[in-house]
């Protein structure tokens, strides 16, 4: 298959190719990968392409999965509009 | 690693990496940065990355100034190939206080009298920039369409290659411990990953700068504040400048990846690094209100980053006074990533002993001399 048409991170639209080349470039942490591509960052806060990274940095650099993936996922989880924010607060 | 080094940066943020930069552009070798965990772990990584040049004193105004000419010719200054997504959309300060716009009328005279163009507005002339502004209390706005953003990760990478290029040597993962002082000279350095002999030493460690500080026996004049900040997923563009206000306490814009990024200032001190629900909740009613249509904006993130603070919130760009060959480029107090560009060129002009390339007093010393006129426009 073609890495490049591989699409790893589907909210931010990353390649298998892109995120290959990072690695290769020496840019061995998810951290790293994250804030460079965007890949992680979007409304589902990496719970696909995170694992997927992982194993590719892994596969490259030998080092251990459980090493370089613990997810940290920040809040608020999944994602909430202001308005439902704002919303909750009038009820109190 | 090397063992050995002409002098050795502690923290890869942005003010590292453009230290680094400068002095290999000068010719300086053998020149190592270290940085504990990644490049743009601190607060370059967590930071809004806007760029203004409105600022409310002279020397704030020259540096943000000289850095904007540099964010406009990256490329060719550093002659790498990285796209720092710099975009200038302006920046729009609004006045909602008497005491805020006669400081706005004062700003714009200086800004105007140092060639940044920046001007007054009407609320009405406001609204034609920014159409679903509430105007509500308004009494005006300055302006300045040459203010803008710029991506901090990709703004640091390229400063990095940009200075391995030249020959410097990062090491990512690598912790300074102490720092080996003799007779009030700087000898060497610890590390995580074993000592490098060095007799010059720049602390551009950002929030941990005291820590470093400490290292060697002096206590620096900063402290280190939590800020709160978050991003919303992207969305088409709808918002040009970064609005901001002093006095609600806001500042918002919209990144040119379609995101929207806000923050406000906290009301007390917190050294912890964690995110909370009331900065949610009061972010979510201050954005709203100001900016109605915000509100079917999906929040996908939020984070806390460091402020380093000086007394006078201006930056420290120093030779340390107390200990030979010691280096300071800290206090940034909220605005570090857009004044990094000239910071860099200063702290080379400093190590090197060349005169200064602008005419700005950032020594340590003015506050022992009393020379202090403190920045008005921060959040
Ligand atoms: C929420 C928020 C919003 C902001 N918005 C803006 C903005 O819109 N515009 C703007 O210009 N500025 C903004 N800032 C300020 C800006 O982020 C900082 O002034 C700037 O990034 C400082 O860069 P630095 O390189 O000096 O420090 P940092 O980026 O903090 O870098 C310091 C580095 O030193 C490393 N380090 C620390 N101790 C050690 C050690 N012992 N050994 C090795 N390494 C070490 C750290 O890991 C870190 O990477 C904002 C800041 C925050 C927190």
């Amino acid at each position: 298959m073609n890495e490049e048409k591989i699409i790893v991170c589907r909210c931010e639209d990353i390649t298998l190719k892109e995120i290959r080349d990072l690695i290769n470039d020496g840019y061995t942490t998810l951290e790293e990968i994250k804030r460079i591509t965007r890949a992680v960052m979007g409304p589902c806060q990496g719970k696909t392409c995170g694992p997927i990274i992982a194993r590719e940095i892994s596969k490259i650099t030998g080092k251990p999965i459980e090493e370089i993936y613990k997810p940290s996922i920040r809040p608020p989880f999944g994602g909430l509009f202001f308005k439902e924010i704002v919303g909750e607060k009038d009820e109190k | 690693m090397k063992n050995k080094a002409s002098v050795v940066i502690i923290g890869g943020g942005i003010t590292g990496v453009s230290i680094a930069f400068n002095l290999a552009k000068a010719g300086v070798k053998d020149v190592v940065l270290l940085e504990k965990k990644y490049l743009a772990y601190g607060a370059t990584g967590r930071c809004g990355a806007g760029v203004r040049q409105q600022w409310g004193t002279k020397q704030n105004c020259i540096l943000a100034r000289e850095s904007v000419k540099i964010f406009e010719n990256i490329k060719d200054v550093l002659n790498v190939d990285i796209d720092i997504e710099f975009k200038q959309k302006g920046y729009l300060l609004l006045a909602f206080t008497e005491k805020e716009w006669n400081q706005f009328h004062k700003n714009v005279q200086l800004q105007n009298s140092l060639g940044i163009n920046s001007k007054l507005l009407t609320p009405d002339e406001a609204k034609d920039i920014v159409p679903f502004l509430n105007t509500e209390k308004l009494l005006g706005a300055a302006y300045y369409e040459k203010d803008g953003h710029a991506n901090p990760f990709l703004t640091t990478l390229a400063y990095a290659k940009a200075a391995e290029n030249l020959g410097v040597e990062i090491n990512k993962g690598v912790e300074v411990l102490d720092i080996l002082v003799e007779y009030r000279k700087i000898k060497g350095i610890y590390t995580s990953h074993g000592f490098i002999e060095t007799d010059k030493v720049v602390n551009a460690a950002g929030g941990w700068s005291q820590k470093i500080g400490k290292m060697v026996g002096v206590d620096l004049p900063v402290y280190s504040e939590r800020h709160e900040i978050l991003a919303t997923e992207p969305v088409n563009e709808i918002l040009g400048p970064m609005v901001m206000s002093f006095s609600y306490n806001i500042y918002c814009q919209q990144t040119p990846h379609g995101s929207f990024i806000m923050g406000y200032g906290p009301k007390e001190k917190v050294e912890s690094l964690k995110s909370t629900w009331q900065f949610l909740e009061t972010m979510a009613e201050k954005v709203t209100y100001l900016l109605p249509p915000t509100k079917n904006l999906r929040v996908v993130r939020q984070w806390a980053g460091y402020y380093n603070m000086s007394p006078d919130h201006q930056p420290i760009v120093s030779k340390c006074e107390e200990v030979e060959g010691f280096y300071l480029a800290i206090g940034f107090s909220g605005h570090g990533f857009m004044l990094a560009p000239a910071v860099g060129i200063l702290m080379k002009d400093i190590i090197l002993e060349n005169e200064l390339t602008w005419d700005v007093v950032l020594d340590i010393g003015r506050f022992k001399r009393n020379e202090i006129i403190k920045e008005p426009s921060v959040v």
